[in-house]
């Protein structure tokens, strides 16, 4: 018994859709790969290629203008042997960690505080992100005027306040301790608007219920947040902390601007010593190494912190 | 004009068989109902037939052209889904313009053709509004009215009245109707709804786990169910069921169990002598059962209990138990009846339904 | 109890929270300040009895008009403002493209490339800045606009997929559906419908993508070297500070001028920006 018998006596055509390119676009296979291409090529000539290169540099000995030679893990165990690369490895660490934890303690604060209803609440909110979107290098000028050891009006509201004395010359980016302290200062400054922000709009989705639930159940405040608001706020607190790990632990601009790396080294980053000796020197190979230094210690913390957000999110 | 022929229809998702050898024929001009619960592969099987899905192996064809590999676009059909999916960004003239754009319609043409299926539907007015703009009610109309401006051979709906409320939709229940008769395009329907499909269908093709139980129309699917799944899925209150044991005594065959003792009529017991001393399904209506009264023979009648009585007006559906058995029987207004009553309700013996314990096939 | 509750408020309340605005807003204020104040009045130490610094009486727009007349800003900004609207707009021709793709269609390798991709989401410019200036310099596109143009979309096409899939998602599919059935190929269904509808993500990509480029440093200061080619930031940077004098009043002049850009655009699409923001963290 033919196929066709029930329907019809008649011979049949299948249609099929116009030209060639047309019938593969209309393929969602076809179509995938196609729209992905620009996608692919880009980051693959930017992002994989250069990464690729990275590595090629480091095990050579090139400079600029001067092609080198391979030379196996030699610029690994200069760096491992170099007191100015531990010191960056340590300031870097104990940037990323201080400078982290306080902008999630302080942004998660004036999310609370946001997450009330009070007048002039959307231009606030409007006005508190101006430090995350104004482009860092021009803000940082700002602190670092505001630093300057000379002019500083940090100094005269503090001597006005009569916490120190004109014979107190408060030398912000001059001194070692106090450098590293600017420097985090004004990163958490550029980065609590980010957390806040993102944070208020993870509060918001907490339904007032479960608090409203919690109270009647006899939970205080503190109660409330911390058995309420925070375990259901930290899939996202844990996606925003990785984020902010990743840009704080790969920070460039500000110390730039702010100190050079300086005093003596002290607020060296990964970033920093890289270009400084990759584009400032021309060891090229040199600061390709530095630059790929971060990347297990980055590698490690993103698993960690992926993994993490895997356990939390299925929970 | 336009039939739809679906030969051995598979589709399967790695592991998961959606549909299972579906045969289907539909002529042209009629209104086919899929109806079955959630999960059955009706929607699946729409999909195909509107090429959303790929087929992973059978043929569907409209008229006589198998259309396996046509994209969705050069089938000539229309589609209205369940949450109508108008194109929040467009008027509503444009979304029922979309269609004849696309199909390079000229520019009076598309004029005259949405005007008219605006007409049909009473939506002239909210031509110019956004969808949004519209309540539940207006959109449904524009989902119609998108699909047949279009005129197409075919009409596929993925439960579109589903997401209205009751009165709604039995009011766009009955218009469906009327523009089918208007219209005579042919159609597909999806539905989990068995009023739906028994009311709209001129065919009703009932499904389950991926396979087709039982096509015919409505009445005869109601009247005749081919196994106990399609006897239980139609009809409301559902039709009871209960074990019972074949029982050849006093030269009729009987039909035993605790609180029930039923002398079967002729016709039932000579189709059901092979199953004599074996255990069968039962299955009867609720509105096959009434009070017995005192002119009712012994031998057509159980013994029930009354546990709820739920006063509809216009009849009273009596939940009762026989035996171990609970059972529904929808019963004259009139009757009286309490909590706790103890009943003899009398079976219309010529629309008993037996059914396979095993293959649960009707016998 | 509503003396209690009005200390309470205010202790809990008022006073965090304006310590807050004040912590957050005053560089801004200050760098206004800097930028109209007289040279005279500008470098006078913290110590010194006659520091005024919180106003001006002889408010001066000399730093402005020697910043705009004697430095290139004015070609920084209009360079910036180039690279910056390029870069979004590949940034959002790809992200659209990709994003779509990986939020919609099933083929194969899908998976692998979202991950890819979610990965260079994280890769920061720190990482690659040095074997990407050897591979700009052998492209030749060294010291020319094109060198951000095409490195930028590196970190901002990751960044406007993963935004972009999240509003595609959020998008009915039946909406494409019933196009294609309605006679639309998979592409017409996508760009007539799909697009616009996904248009309030596409904003939010698109300014997030421009102040991200507006705000890139890094890149910039590594590949760009001739004065002329300069964006603000670098030239602000390396331009404004002669040897060791810094010339504050311009540099504040300066940083006020060329954040000027992001914030207008920013008052505009506030809750475009903060969608922006919220959408790129959602997992």
């Amino acid at each position: 018994m033919s196929l066709l018998s029930a329907a019809s006596s008649r011979a049949y055509v299948v249609r099929r859709p116009r030209g060639p390119i047309g019938r593969m676009l209309e393929d969602e296979r076809w179509l995938g790969l196609a729209l992905l291409a620009p996608t692919i090529i880009l980051l693959g000539l930017f992002v994989a290629y250069p990464f690729v290169k990275g590595i090629e540099l480091a095990v050579t000995n090139t400079t600029v203008g001067q092609p080198g030679h391979f030379v196996g893990l030699q610029n690994f165990v200069a760096l491992w042997h170099d007191d100015i690369f531990r010191m960056a490895v340590w300031n870097t660490c104990l940037y990323t960690v201080v400078a982290t934890t306080t902008k999630l303690a302080l942004g998660l604060w004036l999310a609370l505080l946001l997450n009330r209803s009070f007048r002039g609440k959307a231009f606030m909110r409007a006005f508190i992100l101006l430090p995350f979107i104004i482009p860092t290098v021009l803000s940082t000028f700002a602190w670092k005027w505001m630093f300057d050891p000379t002019f500083s009006v940090i100094n005269y509201v503090l001597l006005h306040l009569h916490l120190i004395t004109v014979a107190d010359r408060i030398n912000w980016l001059g001194e070692p301790v106090l450098a590293m302290v600017s420097v985090i200062i004004v990163n958490v400054w550029r980065g609590v608007p980010f957390f806040a922000i993102s944070l208020l709009a993870g509060l918001q989705t907490i339904s007032p219920e479960l608090h409203e639930a919690a109270a009647i159940d006899g939970a205080r405040a503190w109660a409330r947040f911390r058995h309420v608001t925070w375990p259901l706020l930290l899939p996202v607190t844990m996606v925003i902390m990785l984020f902010s790990v990743i840009q704080t632990f790969a920070d460039f601009q500000l110390v730039y601007v702010l100190t050079g790396g300086g005093p003596a080294n002290t607020t060296q980053l990964f970033a920093t010593y890289a270009y400084q000796i990759g584009i400032g020197t021309g060891l090229l190979s040199q600061g390709a190494a530095i630059s790929l230094a971060i990347f297990p210690i980055l590698l490690l913390v993103v698993i960690v912190q992926l993994v993490y957000i895997r356990r939390v999110e299925t929970v | 004009m336009a039939r739809v022929v679906i030969r051995s229809l598979n589709k399967k998702y790695d592991e998961f068989h959606a549909v299972k050898d579906v045969n289907l024929d539909i002529r042209d001009q009629e209104f086919v109902v899929l109806v079955g619960p959630s999960g059955c592969g009706k929607t699946t099987t729409l999909r195909m037939v509107a090429g959303l899905e790929s087929i992973t192996s059978g043929h569907i064809l409209i008229d006589d052209t198998v259309v396996n590999e046509l994209p969705p676009m050069d089938r000539d059909i229309a589609m209205v889904f369940q949450n109508y999916a108008l194109y929040p960004h467009m008027s509503v003239y444009d979304n029922m313009a979309f269609g004849l754009k696309m199909r390079k319609f000229d520019r009076s043409q598309i004029g005259t053709r949405v005007q008219e299926a605006a007409e049909i539907l009473g939506i002239q007015d909210y031509l110019k509004r956004k969808p949004r703009q519209l309540s539940g009610g207006q959109r449904q109309r524009v989902a119609l009215g998108r699909a047949i401006v279009r005129h197409p051979r075919v009409f596929l709906f993925d439960e579109p009245l589903s997401n209205l409320d009751a009165k709604l939709r039995v009011q766009m229940r009955v218009e469906l109707k009327k523009l089918h008769v208007r219209l005579g395009t042919t159609a597909i329907y999806v539905t989990h709804d068995q009023v739906e499909a028994m009311t709209l269908g001129d065919r009703v093709v009932v499904m389950r786990d991926g396979w087709v139980q039982q096509v015919g129309e409505p009445l005869e699917l109601y009247n005749q169910p081919a196994n106990r799944f399609v006897a239980g899925f139609l009809g409301s209150p559902a039709m009871n069921f209960t074990t019972v044991r074949l029982s050849r005594e006093n030269g009729g065959l009987w039909a035993l169990a605790d609180g029930i003792r039923l002398k079967l009529p002729q016709t039932a017991a000579s189709r059901l002598a092979p199953y004599a001393d074996r255990e069968v399904s039962l299955g009867v209506r609720p509105e096959d059962m009434r009070v017995a009264g005192a002119a009712d023979p012994d031998d057509l009648a159980i013994d029930a209990l009354v546990e709820v009585v739920e006063r509809l007006g216009s009849e009273i559906l009596l939940d009762v138990t026989v035996g171990g058995t609970t059972m529904v029987a929808a019963v004259d207004p009139s009757v009286v009846a309490n909590m706790h009553d103890r009943l003899r309700l009398a079976l219309n013996p010529e629309r008993l339904h037996f059914f396979d314990s095993a293959t649960e096939a009707a016998i | 109890m509503i003396e209690g509750a009005r200390w309470r408020r205010w202790s809990f309340f008022y006073v965090p929270v304006t310590a807050f605005v004040i912590f957050l807003l005053f560089p801004f204020y200050w760098m206004l300040v800097t930028a109209i104040r007289p040279d005279r009045e500008l470098y006078k130490p913290w110590s010194s009895p006659l520091y005024q610094p919180f106003w001006t009486l002889h408010p001066t727009f000399q730093h402005v008009h020697d910043l705009l007349t004697q430095t290139l800003f004015s070609t920084w900004m209009l360079n910036t403002m180039i690279i910056s609207i390029a870069a979004t707009l590949i940034s959002l021709f790809c992200g659209l493209f990709a994003g779509y793709a990986l939020s919609r269609l099933k083929f194969p390798f899908a998976g692998s490339i979202g991950t890819g991709i979610f990965i260079t989401y994280l890769v920061p410019q720190t990482l690659l800045f040095i074997p990407l200036s050897d591979i700009i310099r052998n492209f030749h596109l060294g010291d020319t606009p094109w060198a951000l143009i095409l490195t930028y979309p590196t970190f901002l096409v990751p960044f406007c997929t993963w935004l972009l899939m999240g509003y595609f998602k959020s998008i009915p599919k039946e909406l494409e559906e019933c196009a294609r059935i309605d006679g639309a190929t998979r592409w017409k269904a996508m760009l007539f419908i799909v697009f616009p509808v996904a248009l309030p993500g596409i904003l939010s990509a698109g300014i997030f993508a421009f102040t991200l480029s507006w705000n890139e440093f890094i890149y910039a200061l590594v590949f760009l070297s001739s004065p002329t080619e300069k964006t603000v930031s670098v030239g602000v940077t390396s331009d404004l500070v002669r040897g060791d004098v810094f010339y504050w009043g311009q540099l504040m002049a300066g940083a006020l001028l060329g954040s000027i850009p992001v914030a207008f655009v920013y008052s505009f699409f506030v809750e475009h920006y903060v969608s922006g923001i919220t959408g790129s963290v959602k997992g």
